[in-house]
C-alpha cells in the first residue's frame, strides 16, 4: 500500500530524512517510533504530498508523491500534530467543508458527517463551535476529518498527544476499529502506545531508519537472556548476603547474581540466565531449600523502552543509561 | 470548478462570522457617507450660487457629485483591502489548516482562485453600501447610470487588482500584520506612482506612471471603458494569482 524508497528530505542546512526505505502492505498498522526530531513528521508530510522528497520515491497505493499527487491525496487521510481545525466553524459546517474538499458527493456527505461523528464520539458537539471545544474534542473532530471520505491510508501524527488517559484509552480503541479497512500510519514518541495498537515498528533516528520489524520480533530479537528480580528474606532475622548470592550463582544456567537492594534482612537479586535455560524453578527450590523465605520471583521483560533506547541511543547516551 | 466554489464560499462563511466583513462595512459606510454628504453639499451650495449669478442650472450630478465619489470609494478601498486579504493565507500558515488545505484533493489554483474570488465578494458587498447613497441621487435627480455601472465595474477592477497582490503578499508570511502592512505599503505606492508625471518627462517616468492603478481608474470613474484599462487591471489580477502560486509551490519546496 505504501512503498517508500531511498527518500530524502533536505530542508536549507539539515538533512531531515536520509534515505529511508520501508512498505506497508494493506490492513495494517504501523507504529512510527523515535524521538523529537527524528523525522516522522517530515516522512508524513511527504507521503501525504505536504512536501516533496528531495530524493527517492514515495508511493502511495501505487501512486508516486511527486507524479500524481491529486490521486495520493484522494486515497489518504491525514491528522497532522495540530489537527488543522478553523475556530470559527461550528463541527458539522467543519466537517461538511472537509468532507466536500475530500471530493465527497452532495447527497452523500450528510450521511458520511454523521456517520464519522459517531464513531469518533463528537455527536454531542456537532453543533459547537470548534473554538470552544476542549482539546480531547478537538483531537477527535481532527480523527473524524481524517476518515470522513473513508480513505484506504490513515496517516496520523500523534494522535493522542494531549489527551487524558481515558481518551487515549479510547482514541487506541478506534485506532484499532479503523485497521482491517485502513492501512494505518501512525507516529507516536510513546513507546507503549506502539505495544498496544500496532503490528508493525518502524523505529527511525536521526532521520535515519533504525530497525523495522513486528512488535513481538523486536522484543524477541533483543532480548537475548532472561533476567529474573528475586527477592529473599532470612527467616531468623539476619541474611547473610554473601551466602544467598553464591548459592544463587550456583544453580545451574545461571550467568550473573547482581544485588540490587538490600534491606534489614531482605535483599533483592538481579539474576540473568543463560539463553535455553529455565531456572526460575531451581532458583526457588534453591532459596526454599535452604531455609529462606522466598519473596518475589518474576522475570524482568524487556520492553520496548529498552529496545528503543538500545537502538537510538548514541554510545555516549548508552553509558549513561547502563549506570543508571 | 466545484472546488473554487468551496473554498470561496468557506472564506465568505469566515469572514462573516468574524466581526472583519462588518467592520469593513461600517468604516466604508461611515467614510463614503462624509464624502457623500460633502460632494452633495457643495454641489448645492455651487448650484445656489450659478443660479443667483443667474446663469441656470448646467450643472451635471455625474460630473459633479458621482465621479469625485467614485475617485474617493477607489482611495478608500486601498485602506480596505490590506484587511481583507492579510488573513487569508497569513491565518492558515500560523494555525496549521494550511495542511489540510495542501493534503485535500484540491489544486493549489482552486484555492489560490477560491480565496481571491472570496475577498472580490466582500470587497463587493463592502462598495456595495456606497449603492445606497447613490440611490438618493436618483431619487432627487436624473444622473446618467451607464456611467456609475462603468465606475463601479473600474472600481471592482482595481480591487480584484490590488486583492490578487495582497492574497500574493499574504501567502509569504504567517505573520497577518505584517501581511497587511506590506499590502499597504504596495497599495499606496502604486496610488501615488503617477505623482512622477508631474515631474519627470522622460520614457521612464511614462512607464511608471502606467504601473499606478490610480491612472487607469480615471476614465472608469468618467465613465469611459477603455480597453487598455480593462486589460491593464485584468493582468494585473492574472499577475498577483500567478504570483501565489508560484508563491505556494515555493512553499512547499522550502518549508
Amino acid at each position: 500500500m505504501i512503498k517508500v524508497e531511498g527518500m530524502t528530505k533536505r530542508y536549507a542546512r539539515t538533512v531531515a530524512v536520509d534515505n529511508i526505505s520501508f512498505e506497508v502492505e494493506k490492513g495494517r498498522i504501523v507504529g512510527f517510533l523515535g524521538p523529537n526530531g527524528a523525522g516522522k513528521t517530515t516522512t508524513m508530510r511527504v507521503l501525504t504530498c505536504f512536501l516533496p522528497p528531495s530524493g527517492g520515491t514515495a508511493k502511495v497505493a501505487g501512486f508516486d508523491v511527486l507524479e500524481q499527487p491529486l490521486e495520493v491525496k484522494k486515497r489518504i487521510g491525514y491528522l497532522p500534530e495540530t489537527p488543522p481545525l478553523y475556530p470559527e466553524m461550528e463541527v458539522v459546517e467543519y466537517l461538511t467543508f472537509v468532507g466536500k474538499l475530500k471530493g465527497i458527493a452532495g447527497s452523500d456527505i450528510k450521511r458520511r458527517v454523521d456517520e464519522v461523528s459517531e464513531r469518533c464520539a463528537i455527536a454531542d458537539v456537532r453543533n459547537r463551535l470548534v473554538s470552544k471545544l476542549s482539546k480531547g474534542y478537538r483531537q477527535r473532530v481532527g480523527l473524524a476529518q481524517a476518515i470522513i471520505h473513508n480513505p484506504d491510508v490513515l496517516i496520523l501524527d500523534e494522535p493522542t498527544a494531549g489527551l487524558d488517559p481515558k481518551q487515549i484509552i479510547e482514541t487506541r480503541e478506534l485506532i484499532k476499529d479503523l485497521a482491517g479497512s485502513h492501512t494505518i500510519i501512525l507516529s507516536t514518541h510513546i513507546l507503549s502506545e506502539v505495544e498496544h495498537t500496532c503490528e508493525q515498528v518502524i523505529i527511525i533516528n536521526k532521520g535515519r531508519l533504525a530497525a523495522i520489524d513486528s512488535v513481538s520480533n523486536l522484543t524477541a530479537r533483543l532480548r537475548g537472556s532472561e533476567s529474573i528480580a528475586v527477592e529473599v528474606e532470612g527467616t531468623d532475622g539476619v541474611l547473610n548476603r554473601a551466602e544467598v548470592q553464591g548459592r544463587l550463582e550456583r544453580v545451574a544456567g545461571v550467568s550473573a547474581v547482581i544485588c540490587k537492594e538490600s534491606r534489614d534482612n531482605r535483599c533483592l537479586f538481579e539474576v540473568e540466565s543463560l539463553q535455553g535455560y529455565h531456572v526460575r524453578g531451581d532458583l526457588a527450590r534453591t532459596v526454599v531449600g535452604a531455609g529462606w523465605n522466598l519473596l518475589e520471583l518474576r522475570p524482568i521483560a524487556l520492553s520496548l523502552e529498552n529496545i528503543f533506547l538500545e537502538l537510538t541511543a548514541s554510545e555516549q547516551q548508552q553509558t549513561v543509561v547502563a549506570k543508571q | 470548478m466545484r472546488n473554487i466554489f468551496i473554498i470561496c464560499r468557506k472564506e465568505l462563511k469566515s469572514y462573516f462570522a468574524s466581526p472583519i466583513a462588518y467592520l469593513l462595512m461600517a468604516i466604508f459606510a461611515v467614510i463614503f457617507g462624509f464624502f457623500f454628504y460633502s460632494a452633495t453639499a457643495i454641489f448645492v451650495v455651487r448650484g445656489m450660487e450659478s443660479q443667483m449669478m443667474g446663469r441656470g442650472f448646467p450643472m451635471d450630478v455625474n460630473e459633479w457629485v458621482i465621479r469625485p465619489l467614485l475617485m474617493n470609494a477607489s482611495v478608500v478601498g486601498l485602506f480596505l483591502i490590506p484587511m481583507i486579504t492579510m488573513r487569508l493565507y497569513a491565518e492558515e500558515k500560523r494555525s496549521g489548516t494550511i495542511e489540510l488545505l495542501l493534503t485535500s484533493p484540491v489544486r493549489d489554483v482552486e484555492v489560490i482562485v477560491g480565496k481571491w474570488l472570496a475577498a472580490l465578494l466582500l470587497y463587493a458587498c463592502v462598495l456595495g453600501i456606497s449603492a445606497i447613497n447613490i440611490a438618493v441621487l436618483f431619487f432627487y435627480g436624473q444622473p446618467d447610470w451607464k456611467p456609475i455601472l462603468v465606475g463601479y465595474l473600474g472600481l471592482l477592477l482595481q480591487g480584484g487588482c490590488l486583492l490578487a497582490i495582497g492574497t500574493f503578499i499574504s501567502t509569504l508570511t504567517k505573520n497577518q500584520i505584517i501581511a497587511g502592512g506590506a499590502t499597504f505599503a504596495v497599495c499606496l505606492l502604486l496610488w501615488v506612482l503617477d505623482w512622477v508625471t508631474a515631474y519627470e518627462t522622460a520614457a521612464w517616468g511614462k512607464v511608471i506612471s502606467y504601473l499606478s492603478v490610480v491612472t487607469h481608474f480615471e476614465p472608469f470613474a468618467k465613465g469611459v471603458l477603455d480597453t487598455k484599462d480593462l486589460i491593464f487591471y485584468v493582468s494585473m489580477i492574472f499577475f498577483g494569482l500567478f504570483l501565489t502560486a508560484r508563491s505556494m509551490e515555493s512553499l512547499r519546496w522550502r518549508a
